[in-house]
């Protein structure tokens, strides 16, 4: 029997999509499908977890609020300040530097990547340590300067780990920003200050809001900076998450924390999502 | 009467490229000028100097009479529109307009912008369109807009970067109506810069034709074409068909290079020595036979393309070469068209027929 066009293309579609749906359907949605059904249960007596249904994990989120609002405050205040430095420096590389050293300079950014975040984050307990730039200002007779382990080593961290990817993504949308629209403005009357914020900064919020977005969302799981530059007092949700999982053992509200992660994870890229597509006057704005 | 726009020895150097050399140009209040010439001769170059995008090397550009060096466009009392239109995608057809007006200051309240949008839509025949998304409109209908969002700000100049290349032909002569009737409604000084010789003569009452970088001629559009001054615009403005030759020592006989003389009159101001001979396609008469008296050349017949109320014939001369004639065909004696393969005569009055030094070949 001959296979029609439609099937066929049914075919052609279900060999495309299909290894992508059974890999996400087997480490996506079936461990979050357990960790759904976690949050609703109980800690077993031994640990771990013993079915039920109860909303006591959801009721005793406030146990675990101040990694809800380091994570809160932290994140979106860590990439607002990534956006503030990486604006400039995107909008230097796509628009005002010279066409030969653009490519040299990119890689400059790019390059540490290639290092692990877990050494570069090594680097930055040693230096912000009694050893590193505190030891400085002893040595100045300043004393008692205390940098590790505090909201501001964290900061400090974040910005730098996440600046390539604010970077990126705005230097993207203002490369290709039409220069010719710089003229007609300029031939319009507008000052270079109103041209700025009547026509580059809207056509380059696409990637603002990427950069943001994305940068957000990986900040609100994020470990390992925490976990080395705030020590034991400057905690994020994600080390929240291990201490539950993996110390006390207490799967179901572990997992309740996780399900309202991802829940905040979503509702701010719904809303970073509406505000690109308004500002930009264009649905073809991608998040991810 | 002073001068809207004036270049006065106007160079503009890219390293070691000169794109414009030394132009001088005096454009009167309420002109329509063309700025004509292939890619590359410095017509762009010339606007983008008025425009104020482009800075020239030495000497100085006026408009309306003041001085216009270290000027930045936002200061200009110039509008263009640019070649691809450069409408603001993130902004609605009603905004795109309005840019304009919102940078003026004294600020312009809102309801007053609203009310001279609308009226420059009005004027370009978009009334309904200002909620409009640019990406939504046809590419006639973006040309409209940016025409609208140019002349909005009223400037005492308006620029044309190539305003009708991405339009259809049939879009284009009608765009190149309206263009002249704007430019009559608004009396102000238009300035196109195209490559496209039939948009220049049919448009602007002011034809600049530029090579290399300067100015070759500049005049009315039948003074460009009647009387070129040299090889390059008589070839660039219209078809032409060179003939080698050389003129000899009395000045008006003219020796070919199948060796035969033509009498081409009296011309001053050209040297006895090798020249070069210039006829328009539609200057010469093609008949079956040569009339008695008669100046031309026999040949044959090589291709025919019929265009309906005109043919375009190649003919081969022995000698000297092909030649392209247009005929309308009210002008053919014969009842039918000639056919390719035929022989025929090529009649035409080598006293009127251009004819150029050789040095003038660009």
């Amino acid at each position: 029997m001959a296979v029609s066009a439609e099937n066929k293309r049914r075919l052609v579609t279900a060999a495309l999509v299909g290894p992508a749906a059974v890999w996400l359907f087997t480490f996506l949605v079936l461990p979050f499908t357990a960790v759904v059904i976690f949050a609703f249960g109980e800690r077993a007596p031994e640990g771990g977890y013993q079915p039920a249904f109860t909303l006591a994990q959801f009721a005793n989120l406030g146990a675990r609020s101040a990694a809800f609002t380091n994570t809160l405050t932290l994140a979106p205040i860590g990439a607002l300040a990534c956006l503030l430095i990486a604006y400039p420096v995107a909008y230097y590389l796509a628009i005002k530097a010279d066409q030969k050293y653009r490519m040299f300079l990119i890689s400059l950014i790019v390059i540490p990547f290639w290092t692990s975040m877990l050494v570069r984050t090594y680097a930055w307990m040693y230096l912000l340590g009694a050893r590193g730039i505190p030891h400085l200002f002893e040595l100045a007779g300043i004393d008692d300067v205390r940098l590790l382990n505090t909201p501001g080593a964290v900061l400090l961290g974040i910005v730098y780990g996440y600046l390539p990817l604010m970077i990126l993504p705005i230097y993207v949308s203002l490369e290709k920003l039409d220069r010719r629209l710089l003229d007609a403005s300029a031939d319009l009357g507008a000052t270079p200050l109103s041209t700025f914020f009547g026509v580059t900064l809207p056509l380059s919020l696409p990637g603002v809001m990427t950069g943001v977005a994305l940068v957000t969302i990986l900040l609100l799981g994020e470990y390992l900076i925490p976990q080395l530059l705030g020590g034991g007092k400057v905690f994020f949700i994600g080390n929240a998450l291990v201490d539950l999982f993996l110390q006390s053992r207490n799967w179901p509200f572990g997992s309740a924390i996780a399900v309202t992660l991802v829940v905040v994870v979503v509702a701010v890229l719904l809303v970073a999502m509406r505000i690109a597509w308004r500002v930009s006057g264009s649905r073809q704005v991608d998040l991810i | 009467m002073h001068n809207d726009i004036e270049f006065r020895s106007v160079t503009k150097n890219y390293g070691a490229v000169t794109a414009v050399s030394d132009v001088d140009l005096q454009v009167p209040k309420g002109a329509f000028l063309a700025l004509l010439g292939p890619s590359g001769c410095g017509k762009t170059t010339c606007l983008r100097m008025i425009g104020g995008f482009e800075q020239p090397t030495s000497g100085t550009v006026l408009i309306s009479g003041r001085e216009m060096n270290g000027i930045a466009p936002y200061r200009r009392p110039v509008n263009m529109v640019f070649q691809h239109y450069a409408l603001f995608p993130h902004l609605n057809v009603e905004q795109n307009v309005g840019y304009g007006l919102k940078q003026m200051r004294p600020r312009i309240e809102a309801s007053e912008i609203a009310r001279k949008v609308a009226l420059a839509l009005e004027m370009v025949r978009l009334g309904g369109f200002a909620q409009r998304r640019v990406h939504e409109l046809s590419g006639g209908q973006q040309q409209r807009v940016a025409l609208a969002r140019a002349i909005v700000n009223k400037p005492a100049v308006l620029l044309l970067d190539e305003p009708l290349a991405a339009l259809d032909r049939k879009l284009r002569t009608a765009m190149q109506i309206e263009l002249q009737t704007l430019q009559r409604e608004l009396g102000i000084t238009f300035v196109l810069v195209t490559h496209d010789q039939e948009e220049a003569l049919s448009m602007a009452d002011l034809v600049c034709v530029m090579n290399t970088g300067s100015i070759r001629q500049l005049g009315t559009p039948q003074e460009v074409y009647d009387r070129p001054t040299d090889l390059f615009v008589a070839d660039f403005v219209g078809k032409t068909n060179r003939v080698t030759a050389m003129l000899e020592a009395d000045g008006r006989t003219l020796r070919l290079a199948d060796g035969s003389a033509l009498n081409v009159g009296e011309r001053r101001g050209l040297a006895a020595g090798d020249a070069i001979l210039a006829i328009r396609p539609e200057a010469i008469r093609v008949d079956r036979h040569a009339k008695p008296g008669a100046t031309g050349f026999q040949g044959t017949v090589t291709n025919r393309i019929f265009l309906g109320s005109t043919a375009e014939y190649s003919v081969a001369v022995p000698g000297l070469g092909d030649f392209l004639i247009t005929s309308d065909r009210r002008n053919l004696h014969e009842s039918e068209l000639v056919e390719p393969g035929q022989t025929v005569f090529l009649g035409f009055d080598p006293t009127t027929a251009h004819l150029f030094p050789v040095s003038s070949t660009a």
